[in-house]
C-alpha cells in the first residue's frame, strides 16, 4: 500500500477511450449543468430565487466525471456550489429549480433554499452553508458504510478555501486511522471568494494535504472530464477494496462570482475568458464528439434544444409551484 | 422572437441601481456570458452577463441613469428561436411572484439626542456602516495595538464593505485577511490580546462564529477569572448578526440570548449609527472580550452621529428613545426600528409607548427598564431571537422578580419563532417578528382590542 510517497502529480492510469455513448452521456449531462446554471442565475436576476446563489458554471467536468465512477447506494455530500452535484446525482432539475425559488414543489418543500438541498433516493446529503462543515459529515457516512460492512463510498466534496477548515484535518486523521471509503474531492476552483489559493495557503499543492496522515492525494486536470473519470475510477476502487480514504485535487475554475452578489474584482476578465475559451469542459467534450464522429453539428444542435426545454420546463415549474403552506413553518422541527 | 433584458438584482437586498456602462450597443450579436452591462449598487459595481443569444435591438436605458429599478426592461434583444417549454400537465395555477422581501423602509422619527450629549454638539448623518468603519479607523489612529483581521476584511473591502478603505490606510500589518479558519484566527486574536495587543476579530456573519465558540467562550470570556485576576483579554469579536435576506437556516440567527449569557464576556447590539460607533470605540477600549452583534440588514441606514472623534456609549447602559405613560416596549437591534413604528401606530390609537432600546445585552440595564415599568406598569418585549431562553425571557423575568407589584398584566414576548429559519419567502416572513404583532402584544397588555 502506498506508504511515503503518498501524492502525485503523475498520471493516474487511464482508461481506455470512452465509447461514443459514454461521451454523449458527459456532454448531455455537463451541458444540463451549465444551461440550469444560467437559467437560475436569469431568475435570480428576476428577483424569483433570494439570498445566496452560487453557481456551479465552469466546473461541470468534476462532477460529472465523478459520477460516473459510482453507483448505487454510493453517497455524495458537498456545501453551498451543490447544483451540479444533485443533476448529476440524477435528482429532477424542476425539484432543485422549485427549491431555488422557494416552492413547495421543491425538494425540500421550499425550507432549504439553493445552499440546503438534500435527496434520500438519490443518496446526496445535501447543501451545507456553513465552510467545512461538511467534511466530517461525509467521513461519518464513510463510517457507516464500514460498519454496516458494505462496500459503499462516500464523496466528499469541499472547496480550496475549505481545505483550511481544522474539521478537515480532524477528518483526515480519522478517516486513514479507521481505513474509511471517502473520497475526498477538492474543487480547487482557486478562489475562496475573493481570495486565491496562494494569499490563503501555506502549502498550495491541495492534493498533499493529506500527507502527513498517509493519505494518498492525486492532482487532476478538472476542467477534463475524462481525466477526473480515470482519477475517479481508481479513487473508488481504492476504497471499495478497504484502502481507506484518498484525496483528488481537482483543478478547476468558476466562471461567474463567488455567489450572485460578487463583484469579482480580485481577478480580470482577461483571467476568465482566457480559460473560458481555451479550457471550458464542455467545449472539450464537444470537441472529442465531433473529432470522433460521435456527433454533427446538427444533433448538436437538436440535444441543446432538448436541453433548454428541460431547464424552461424546471423554470416554469419553479415558477408555477405554488409556496408552501404557511403550516409549513411548523413541521420537520424535531420528529 | 424578441425578449426584453430586465434589470438585473445582484444582491439579496437590492431594489434598485444606477446603469453606469453599457458594454454593447443596438446591433451587436452577444451570447451567453457575454458582459453586457455595468451596474452599480450601494455596495459594489457588478458586470451583467448576457444569458440569451441574439442581437441586441435597442438600449432602452441610456448610460449613467441612476436608480434603475430592478426588473425594468434595459434592452431589447432580437432572440434565436428557441422551444417554448409547455407548463406540466397538471400544474397548480400561477402563483403569485415571490419576491425578496423589501428590507423594510424605515424613516427614522427624530430621536431624542442622548442625555448626555452637550447641547452644542456638531452631528452629521452617516449610515451605520460609516459609523463602525470610522469607530474602527478612529482607534486604529490613536491605538498602535490596534488591529484588524478576519476573512475578506482587506483586499476585497469587507464582504459587507465594512472595512473598506482600511487595507490602503493601514496596510497589510494591521488589516489581516484570514483563510477560512475561524477557530484559528478567533484563538489566534485572544492569544494576540494576551500578548498585549487589542484585536478586533471581524466574523464575516456571526453563523460562522459557532467554528469559534470555544475560543470565545472558554479562552477569552474565562482568562481573567481562572487566572485570579492576572491576565485579562481585551478583544472584541464583531459582525453581522441576525437573518439577512432568505438566507436560510444555517446563516439567520441571533446569537445575543447566546452570549449574553456567559459570565466574562460583554455583549452590545446596537440599532443607531451613533451607538454602533461610540459602542464600538468604547469595546475597542475596553479591557474585557466585548461581543459586537450588528446586522446587515441595517448597514445602509442613515442616522444622525456626533462628530465629535472622542465621543464613546458606555457598555451596559439602555437608553429610552421616546417617553410615554401606558406601556414599556423593550428592543434592540434591528427590531428598534419595529418599535418605533409601532409606537407610532399606537400613538394613533391614543396608547403612548415608552421605548427604550437595550444597546447592550451584558451587562444588561434593568434598571432603566424597571423604572419605566414602575411608570407605565405594562411591558412589552421585541427581540428576532428565538423566544425559548431569550433575551426577552430574561427581561422578563427581571421585571417580574423587581416589579411585580407594579404589573397591571403578565409580560408580553414579541420574538422570531421558534423554528430554524425557513428559506421560502412567504415561510421567512412568518418566522420574523411584525410591526403588527408588536402593536397587537401591546394592546393585549393594555387590554385594548
Ligand atoms: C464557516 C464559514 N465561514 C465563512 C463562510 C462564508 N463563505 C461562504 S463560501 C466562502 C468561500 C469558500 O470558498 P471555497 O471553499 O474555495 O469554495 P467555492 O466557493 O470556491 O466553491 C466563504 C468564506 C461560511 N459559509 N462558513
Ligand atoms: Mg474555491
Amino acid at each position: 500500500m502506498a506508504k511515503a510517497d503518498v501524492t502525485s502529480r503523475a498520471a493516474l492510469p487511464t482508461k481506455p477511450k470512452p465509447s461514443k455513448d459514454e461521451l454523449a452521456h458527459f456532454y448531455r449531462e455537463m451541458l444540463l449543468i451549465r444551461r440550469f446554471e444560467e437559467k437560475a442565475g436569469q431568475l435570480y436576476g428576476m428577483g424569483l430565487i433570494g439570498g445566496f446563489c452560487h453557481l456551479y458554471i465552469g466546473q461541470e467536468a468534476v462532477v460529472v466525471g465523478m459520477q460516473s465512477a459510482i453507483g448505487e447506494g454510493d453517497q455524495v455530500i458537498t456545501a453551498y456550489r451543490d447544483h451540479g452535484h444533485m443533476l448529476a446525482c440524477g435528482m429532477d432539475p424542476a425539484g432543485v429549480m422549485a427549491e431555488l425559488t422557494g416552492r413547495s414543489g421543491g425538494y425540500s418543500r421550499g425550507k432549504g433554499g439553493s445552499m440546503h438541498m438534500f435527496s434520500r433516493e438519490k443518496n446526496f446529503f445535501g447543501g451545507h452553508g456553513i465552510v467545512g462543515a461538511q467534511v466530517p459529515l461525509g467521513t461519518g457516512l464513510a463510517f457507516a458504510n464500514q460498519y454496516k460492512g458494505n462496500d459503499r463510498v462516500c464523496l466528499t466534496y469541499f472547496g480550496d478555501g475549505a481545505a483550511n477548515q481544522g474539521q478537515v484535518y480532524e477528518s483526515f486523521n480519522m478517516a486513514e486511522l479507521w481505513k474509511l471509503p471517502v473520497v475526498y474531492v477538492i474543487e480547487n476552483n482557486q478562489y475562496a471568494m475573493g481570495t486565491s489559493v496562494q494569499r490563503a495557503s501555506a502549502e498550495t499543492q491541495l492534493h498533499k494535504r493529506g500527507s502527513s496522515f498517509n493519505i494518498p492525494g492525486h492532482e487532476i486536470d478538472g476542467m477534463d472530464v475524462l481525466a477526473v473519470r480515470d482519477a475517479g475510477d481508481f479513487a473508488v476502487k481504492w476504497c471499495r477494496e478497504g484502502k481507506g480514504p484518498i484525496i483528488l485535487e481537482m483543478k478547476t475554475y468558476r466562471y461567474r462570482g463567488h455567489s450572485m452578489s460578487d463583484p469579482a474584482k480580485y481577478r480580470t476578465r482577461e483571467e476568465v475568458d482566457q480559460v473560458r475559451e481555451k479550457h471550458d469542459p464542455i467545449d472539450h467534450a464537444c470537441q472529442l464528439l465531433l473529432d470522433n464522429k460521435f456527433a454533427t453539428e446538427e444533433s448538436l444542435k437538436e440535444l441543446d434544444k432538448e436541453i433548454r426545454a428541460i431547464v424552461n420546463h424546471a423554470a416554469e415549474f419553479a415558477q408555477t409551484s405554488p409556496e408552501p403552506n404557511p403550516s409549513e413553518l411548523w413541521t420537520d422541527i424535531v420528529h | 422572437m424578441s425578449t426584453e433584458i430586465l434589470m438585473p438584482a445582484l444582491s439579496p437586498t437590492m431594489e434598485e441601481g444606477k446603469l453606469a456602462k453599457w458594454h454593447v450597443k443596438a446591433g451587436d450579436r452577444i451570447s451567453s456570458g457575454d458582459v453586457i452591462a455595468e451596474i452599480e449598487t450601494d455596495k459594489a459595481t457588478m458586470e451583467v452577463e448576457a444569458v440569451d443569444e441574439g442581437v441586441v435591438s435597442q438600449l432602452l436605458v441610456a448610460e449613467g441613469t441612476e436608480g434603475v429599478k430592478v426588473n425594468a426592461p434595459i434592452a431589447i434583444l432580437q432572440g434565436d428561436d428557441e422551444p417554448q417549454a409547455k407548463v406540466p400537465n397538471g400544474a397548480p395555477p400561477l402563483a403569485p411572484q415571490a419576491q425578496a422581501p423589501k428590507p423594510q423602509a424605515i424613516k427614522p422619527p427624530v430621536v431624542p439626542r442622548e442625555p448626555e450629549l452637550a447641547p452644542d454638539t456638531q452631528m452629521h448623518a452617516i449610515t451605520v456602516r460609516e459609523a463602525l468603519r470610522e469607530a474602527m479607523a478612529e482607534e486604529m489612529r490613536r491605538d498602535p495595538t490596534v488591529f484588524l483581521m478576519g476573512e475578506e476584511v482587506g483586499q476585497y473591502q469587507g464582504a459587507y464593505k465594512i472595512s473598506q478603505g482600511l487595507l490602503d490606510e493601514f496596510g497589510p500589518k494591521r488589516v489581516i485577511d484570514t483563510p477560512i479558519t475561524e477557530q484559528g484566527f478567533a484563538g489566534l486574536g485572544v492569544g494576540a490580546a494576551f500578548g498585549g495587543l487589542r484585536p478586533i476579530i471581524e466574523f464575516m456573519t456571526w453563523n460562522f462564529a459557532m467554528q469559534a465558540i470555544d475560543q470565545i467562550i472558554n479562552s477569552a470570556g474565562k482568562t481573567l477569572y481562572m487566572s485570579g485576576g492576572q491576565m485579562g483579554c481585551p478583544i472584541v469579536f464583531r459582525g453581522p448578526n441576525g437573518a439577512a435576506s432568505r438566507v436560510g437556516a444555517q446563516h439567520s440567527q441571533s446569537y445575543g440570548a447566546w452570549y449574553a449569557a456567559v459570565p466574562g464576556l460583554k455583549v452590545v447590539a446596537p440599532y443607531f449609527a451613533a451607538d454602533a460607533k461610540g459602542l464600538l470605540k468604547a469595546a475597542i477600549r475596553d479591557p474585557n472580550p466585548v461581543i459586537f452583534l450588528e446586522n446587515e440588514m441595517c448597514y445602509g441606514r442613515s442616522f444622525d452621529v456626533p462628530k465629535d472623534i472622542d465621543h464613546t456609549v458606555p457598555i451596559g447602559k439602555a437608553r429610552v428613545i421616546r417617553e410615554g405613560s401606558d406601556v414599556t416596549i423593550v428592543s434592540y437591534s434591528i427590531t428598534v426600528g419595529m418599535i418605533m413604528q409601532a409606537a407610532d401606530i399606537l400613538a394613533k390609537e391614543g396608547i403612548a409607548a415608552e421605548l427604550i432600546d437595550l444597546r447592550s445585552l451584558r451587562p444588561l440595564d434593568t434598571q432603566t427598564v424597571v423604572k419605566s415599568v414602575k411608570k407605565t406598569n405594562r411591558i412589552v418585549i421585541a427581540e428576532e431571537g428565538w423566544p425559548v431562553c431569550g433575551i426577552a425571557s430574561e427581561i422578563a423575568t427581571q421585571v417580574i422578580e423587581q416589579a411585580f407589584d407594579y404589573l397591571d398584566a403578565p409580560p408580553a414576548r414579541v420574538t422570531g419563532k421558534d423554528v430554524p429559519m425557513p428559506y421560502a419567502a412567504n415561510l421567512e416572513k412568518l418566522a420574523l417578528p411584525t410591526v403588527d404583532e408588536i402593536v397587537a402584544a401591546v394592546k393585549s397588555v393594555c387590554y385594548r382590542s
